[in-house]
């Protein structure tokens, strides 16, 4: 038995649209282990966003398809499961907060009809028994007024009060993952710190495991143990949060943390990596990163990089490659040398 | 002077080159919708045979011959057969689809260029002139469109010259209503306090930026607009008001074939097919352009 | 108005009535008067509900078109129940089944549905169901199969547009957000759109069937003259070729007032499913 909640291996989806195909992702592998906060960091269209979308289900049916490569929950394939058996799953084991608290509750419907939807489809419980749970859940997420605002309209909430809301909706029924789309994005700076603290607090409270999907490094350093980082439907590197930080071994996420407005100096200018991402109809072979890499090489253009791990460090790059290692150091040697 | 010269040709080749390109830029757009195309090739169609077809009928569309009255479709040369007066129906179909873009296109001429100065003067002067002006459009909107023409008619009289100007007066709201919306939002764009902080004048802003970006909704409302008059004239006719007999007219076609319904099944379908096919044509021609030009609108 | 379209009085006495009788007429009728005096006249009797006697029968105008109000109301409620029974269950499966072939087959039904005038569909009707097959009276009323054409016809331009508007409509809102946290609660298919899509929808379609009205009531008009349905319309349709003003006056005044109470009729359900403006 692993000790994995969640494990994707060698994802591949594609997406349709009339006669062109893409394909967004290409061969993600990662996993979450029980009670940990995983990181997926990544700038936008990197792939995190369908990534989660496919591990709850919810990817658009007939533009979309999941080509090879498994989604394991618990030991158990759901990658190709019935529209019926995941529907079992979501909003119960696996839940999801979205990005938008704005636009992600209906506006025409009461918080508490809204809420009692996962526990109606899950659980068998009366009225009251919904009723009540709900109400505590909502004192658990931190609204005061639970009573009240259980039949109020999401209009008549400010943001934060949403996510909290987005957040007990998710936990009703004690999910055994929990995934978190960039929850913070779309509020304020003071209120983004009261939700992630929320969700570490529930996370421990609820023995569940957080899949933390950002953009944000700062968020990435204060909530995760583990990261992942993606680039253009790729990971590129994956490592402990610490290691990471101490010592980023690829290119792109070097370039990740050197934009990273810092606390201690003021800097002229901003650091950026030239160039943008490449859309998934212009990769051919090589690395996706190698037409931005500072560090490129011929071979970089050539070949896809393998996985190359260092320890629990993985990261898909040639120069972590020891071969490529050697002739590099032999030729500082004669650098300095001659 | 001699400096001015070549910019002055400058510009008028870019322009040139400019209108070239919108009409490249129309026809790969139309060529990539069928629906579009097929409303565009019905309404070139209507449009060739309301100017030509005096000279493409095979028969006086006015020529009574009693000795032929009623031919059913396909007998003596008669393709859509004849009527209660033995004229030839086919010819006065031809004939009616003048009547009906005549009145399509004049109407929209004068019920939008009423409307759009009305909406103009109350989106961009607000005030008491908005006020007076939408209150009489709102008593106006809440008359069913069809029975104000029926009733204008009525009370100014027949013919074509009538109807064009009961339609007119029934029409002008929607136009009103649609660009005083357009102006209000137009407004409160950026580019347009730009024009105010950079000090242009109120005319100046009117004529150089608001009534070019009217350009679009006015073209789109219009040719939604013509398909509704069709419509309406040809019910008016039916009802007996409107173009009157023996001008053929599809309606009024339809009102003298209604008395033979149980023996001459042809005197009632023919018109209402041709009343059917054009308005479907200039419907999905307009909503084609509507799609095209404004995406934000796209579906309803 | 009544003097617009010429004088009256001509209709209603031969041609060659002597002099006298014509001003012993017209002074009674009190056309003799200044055309603003007439019309001032007018407006202070129309606002307390007296729209004068119809010029042919003498009869009070108003009664004679209240009369007349079953009758439309039975037709124009029938046939907005069928179109709305018919064109959203259409509307949301066209939108839910996107770009099948019922959809494909639905959207065509629509366009062309749109382009149908309706009085021509009534004369198509009464070829097939009474002329052809017997089926059907082809005008009158007095029984429900009186009202089956007469429904069918009004009922069908409505059902076109709006099978065409739930559908985009419910395109939409099965792109929101909220739709897709729903599915992440595991809501039922059938769930989600009977349900939450549905109410969300209804927001806009109130609105669209309230403007819609009018057009509905417009097409009574027709719909009444094609099967000889003794409702407003008809009665409106005879007065004009009569040129017996009051009574015209009189329905359309009726009409506008029924179409206000509509709209706020409208305005209340509107209120009722959307939270945002009940809660205000």
């Amino acid at each position: 038995m692993s000790d994995k909640v969640l494990q994707v291996n060698d994802l591949r989806i594609r997406f349709r649209n009339g006669k062109e195909t893409s394909q967004p992702i290409r061969g993600v592998n990662f996993h979450v282990k029980k009670g940990e906060t995983l990181g997926i960091v990544g700038e936008s269209g990197c792939g995190k966003s369908v990534t989660s979308l496919s591990v709850m289900g919810l990817l658009p049916i007939k533009t979309s398809e999941i080509v090879s490569g498994e989604i394991l929950f618990n030991n158990r394939d759901i990658s190709r499961l019935k529209e019926k058996e995941y529907r079992k799953l979501r909003g119960n084991e696996i839940s999801m907060i979205f990005q938008e608290p704005m636009t992600s509750l209906n506006p025409v419907f009461t918080i508490g009809e809204q809420l009692s939807e996962p526990l109606r489809q899950h659980k068998k419980m009366s009225k009251s028994e919904i009723r009540n749970n709900i109400i505590a859940v909502l004192k658990q997420v931190g609204l005061p007024r639970a009573e009240q605002i259980i039949d109020e309209y999401p209009h008549q909430l400010s943001g934060g009060m949403r996510q909290r809301v987005m957040i007990s909706l998710a936990l009703l029924c004690h999910p055994k993952l929990m995934i978190a789309d960039e929850p913070t994005t779309a509020l304020d700076v003071t209120i983004q710190a009261q939700i992630l603290e929320l969700l570490k607090e529930i996370k421990v409270k609820n023995e569940m495991s957080l899949m933390l999907i950002t953009h944000d490094l700062s968020v990435v350093a204060e909530m995760c143990d583990r990261v992942v980082v993606m680039y253009a439907g790729e990971v590129v590197e994956e490592a402990e949060v610490n290691e990471l930080f101490d010592r980023p071994l690829h290119p792109y996420t070097q370039g990740l943390m050197k934009s990273l407005p810092s606390n201690n100096e003021r800097k002229s200018k901003l650091f950026s990596i030239d160039g943008q991402v490449p859309k998934p109809s212009e990769i051919g072979e090589g690395c996706v990163f190698a037409n931005r890499c500072p560090f490129a090489f011929e071979k970089c253009f050539a070949e896809t990089p393998p996985a190359f791990n260092r320890g629990k460090h993985i990261s898909k790059c040639w120069l972590q490659d020891p071969a490529v290692k050697e002739v590099m150091q032999n030729e500082e040697r004669s650098i300095v040398n001659s | 002077m001699t400096v001015n010269i070549p910019k002055v040709t400058h510009t008028t080749q870019s322009i040139k080159a400019k209108k070239q390109s919108a009409v490249v830029t129309f026809f790969s757009n139309l060529l990539r919708s069928w629906t579009g195309m097929v409303g565009f090739l019905i309404m070139i169609l209507l449009l060739f045979i309301s100017i030509f077809g005096q000279w493409i009928v095979p028969y006086d569309p006015l020529l009574a011959d009693f000795g032929k009255k009623l031919l059913p479709p396909m007998t003596d040369g008669h393709l859509l057969g004849t009527d209660q007066l033995g004229r030839d129906i086919f010819s006065r179909i031809i004939l009616g689809a003048r009547v009906s873009v005549i009145i399509g296109l004049t109407t929209v001429l004068i019920a939008g260029t009423f409307g759009t100065i009305v909406g103009i003067i109350s989106g961009y002067f607000r005030g008491w002139v908005d006020v007076i002006l939408m209150r009489i459009v709102d008593v106006q909107l809440s008359f069913p469109f069809i029975l104000l023409v029926l009733v204008i008619n009525a009370i100014i009289g027949s013919g074509l010259r009538n109807i064009i100007i009961s339609l007119a007066i029934g029409g002008w709201v929607i136009f009103a209503r649609v660009i005083r919306s357009e102006v209000l939002a137009l407004r409160e764009k950026e580019f347009i306090t730009a024009c105010v902080a950079t000090g242009v004048t109120r005319i100046g802003i009117l004529f150089k930026h608001i009534l070019p970006n009217l350009f679009t909704p006015i073209i789109i409302l219009s040719s939604l607009q013509i398909g509704t008059y069709i419509i309406a004239e040809a019910s008016v006719s039916f009802l007996g008001f409107g173009v009157q007999p023996p001008e053929p007219a599809w309606g009024n076609m339809l009102n003298e074939g209604k008395d033979y319904i149980f023996s001459s099944w042809w005197l009632i379908t023919f018109p209402g097919i041709a009343i059917m096919i054009t308005a479907l044509g200039v419907n999905l021609f307009g909503d084609w352009l509507r799609d095209t030009l404004d995406p934000e609108l796209k579906g309803e | 108005m009544i003097r617009l379209s010429g004088d009256p009085t001509a209709l209603f006495l031969p041609p060659d009535a002597p002099r006298e009788q014509i001003e012993e007429y017209r002074e009674k009728l009190g056309f003799n008067r200044p055309i603003y005096v007439q019309y001032g006249d007018f407006m202070v009797n129309a606002v307390q509900g007296d729209f004068g006697q119809s010029l042919r029968s003498r009869e009070d105008a108003l009664p004679l078109v209240l009369d007349r109000l079953p009758a439309t109301f039975q037709l124009a409620i029938s046939a907005l129940v069928l179109s709305l029974l018919i064109s959203i269950p259409l509307g949301v499966l066209s939108a839910f089944r996107r770009n099948s072939i019922f959809d494909r087959i639905a959207v065509a039904f629509t366009v062309l549905g749109q382009a149908v005038p309706s009085f021509w569909l009534g004369l198509l009707l009464i070829y097939f169901f009474a002329a052809q097959l017997n089926m059907l009276p082809s005008g009158g009323a007095g029984s429900i199969t009186h009202l089956i054409l007469p429904m069918v016809t009004l009922a069908a331009y409505s059902v076109a547009r709006f099978t065409r508007f739930t559908r985009s409509t419910m395109l939409d809102v099965l792109r929101k957000d909220y739709i897709r946290t729903a599915k992440a609660s595991g809501v039922p298919t059938l769930r989600l759109i009977g349900r939450y899509a549905l109410k969300n929808s209804l927001i806009p379609i109130i609105t669209l069937v309230a403007l819609d009205l009018g057009t509905l009531l417009g097409g009574a008009v027709i719909t009444e003259v094609v099967f000889a349905w003794p409702g407003i319309g008809r009665l409106l349709m005879q007065s004009l070729m009569n040129r017996d003003f009051p009574i015209v006056l009189a329905g359309v005044f009726i009409i506008a007032l029924i179409y206000a109470v509509i709209n706020f009729i409208a305005d209340v359900l509107y209120a009722y499913v959307n939270p945002q403006i009940r809660v205000k």
